[in-house]
């Protein structure tokens, strides 16, 4: 096995064309398992934590994918509310001073957190190699289990996200709050002035995905620009569409019917405090 | 491979040193320091916390490559000379050791949090210690040696 060790962005694009072979190692907390359990034997590891430029986020937003979700939480909290909850779910506090949204993209696991949040908020992720930058939203990104729209010689630059221009809300289901593999989860995101949502699960299909039907109900059924209380049947009704927009399996961590019941109700659930954050930020304006 | 590493203040060198190992294999089993456990390999009980650059990490999930030129502190390079740390002190004090093979690791993960913050909350030392196992204790006692150094410091 080589170990590659490289320093700057056009070093580690030129080593990943050259062994495309080489599996990108940043936090380590997929791949390092991997290795320990004797679950995966690379010819080359690609270690990116010496790259400066992707450890480093700029205003738009633009975050390097080897931000670590400590520093999400704590640097980004106040513009990215929804990925700041997301990241304040992932294992546990060494577990978030490596991981990095980077890596939850490149493991690309139907279970990883951040991805309903990405979803929800248009997320576009970057992505380069010696040929190219591509931009790739989101909803593109995610291709199968464990599968990403990653070109054998490209690696994961960083994500881009617009501060939040409403309420976010994240949810999650597990056994404990620390240390858990998401059994399903849920991510919202108001944009009170284009009067839509996005809505996305995850874990709760082959992929993480849109609740697209249950974002077009909403646009429809709120008036983002005078918000009145919701009405229990709105909540319902969106509950509904975003259960019925996942296709889940029954595991180890769950049963597909478990998994529908509980995204209906973190998709009430979240609604319902995101309207309310919205309603309040009304009363607070007038 | 060859990796150069301080420790603990002190620059060491690991060599015939294989690309997939990890942090914690090397501190424990080529530069002689067992203080950091080995147990869940995955990062799940925290045993093996160590500092890495002044972060708290789990040793088992850091390529030992990762570790060049980086500044590892483990449980070893806490007390000064004989003299304990005060979280060491308080979790001998407070009877939070019982097998002891999760205290290193808490011990690391609890002197983080009290550099941080040096008087949490109950839910802000539950929520720093939520990455470390202790199957012996029911943790009250690990809380208290939280309390009391906190109370310490």
């Amino acid at each position: 096995m080589d170990f590659l060790r490289p320093e700057t962005l056009a070093e580690a694009l030129e080593l990943k064309a050259s062994r495309p072979d080489a599996v990108p190692i940043a936090g380590g907390t997929d791949v390092m398992v991997e290795l320990n359990y004797d679950h995966r034997r690379p010819s080359a590891l690609l270690d990116l934590t010496r790259v400066p430029e992707l450890r480093q986020w700029s205003d738009g937003l633009r975050i390097g994918a080897g931000v670590p979700y400590a520093r999400i939480i704590t640097e980004l909290g106040e513009q990215l509310p929804g990925l700041a909850m997301a990241s304040r779910t992932v294992g546990s506090p060494q577990i978030r001073n490596r991981g990095t949204v980077g890596g939850n993209l490149g493991a690309a696991s139907p279970a990883g957190d951040t991805h309903p949040v990405l979803l929800a908020s248009d997320a576009v992720i970057e992505v380069a190699s010696t040929r190219g930058t591509r931009m790739i939203p989101a909803a593109e990104f995610y291709l199968g289990v464990k599968r990403n729209a990653l070109e054998q010689d490209e690696l994961i630059v960083a994500v881009h996200l617009t501060p939040a221009k409403g309420p976010q809300q994240f949810s999650k289901v597990g056994t404990r709050n620390a240390m858990v593999i998401a059994v399903c989860s849920f991510g919202i995101s108001l944009f009170p002035q284009e009067n839509r949502v996005g809505a996305a699960v995850g874990s709760a299909a082959p992929t993480p995905r849109r609740a697209t039907e249950a974002e077009e109900f909403l646009a429809s059924a709120l008036d983002f620009r005078n918000p009145a209380p919701l009405l229990d049947s709105v909540k319902r009704e969106f509950g509904e569409l975003v259960s019925r927009a996942a296709s889940p399996i029954d595991d180890v961590r769950g049963s597909a019917a478990y998994r529908k019941h509980a995204l209906a109700v973190m998709a009430r659930r979240t609604l319902g405090w995101a309207w309310q954050e919205l309603l309040d930020g009304e009363r607070a304006c007038a | 491979m060859r990796v150069n590493v301080t420790v603990n203040g002190e620059q060491r060198q690991a060599d015939d040193v294989w690309e997939g190992e990890s942090l914690l294999f090397v501190l424990r089993e080529r530069l002689g320091l067992p203080g950091s456990k080995n147990a869940c390999e995955q990062g799940e009980c925290g045993s093996c916390t160590v500092y890495l650059d002044d972060v708290p990490v789990c040793a088992c999930l850091v390529a030992a490559g990762q570790a060049q030129d980086r500044e590892v502190r483990t449980v070893e390079g806490l007390a000064d000379g004989d003299a304990l740390d005060p979280v060491q002190e308080a979790f001998v004090e407070a009877g939070a050791v019982q097998c002891g093979f999760c205290t290193p690791g808490l011990v690391v993960q609890a002197h983080d949090l009290l550099d941080r913050v040096p008087n949490p909350s109950d839910p802000e030392i539950r929520e720093a210690l939520a990455g470390n196992l202790c199957r012996c204790t029911g943790y009250e006692k690990i809380l208290d040696a939280v309390r009391l150094a906190a109370s310490r410091r």
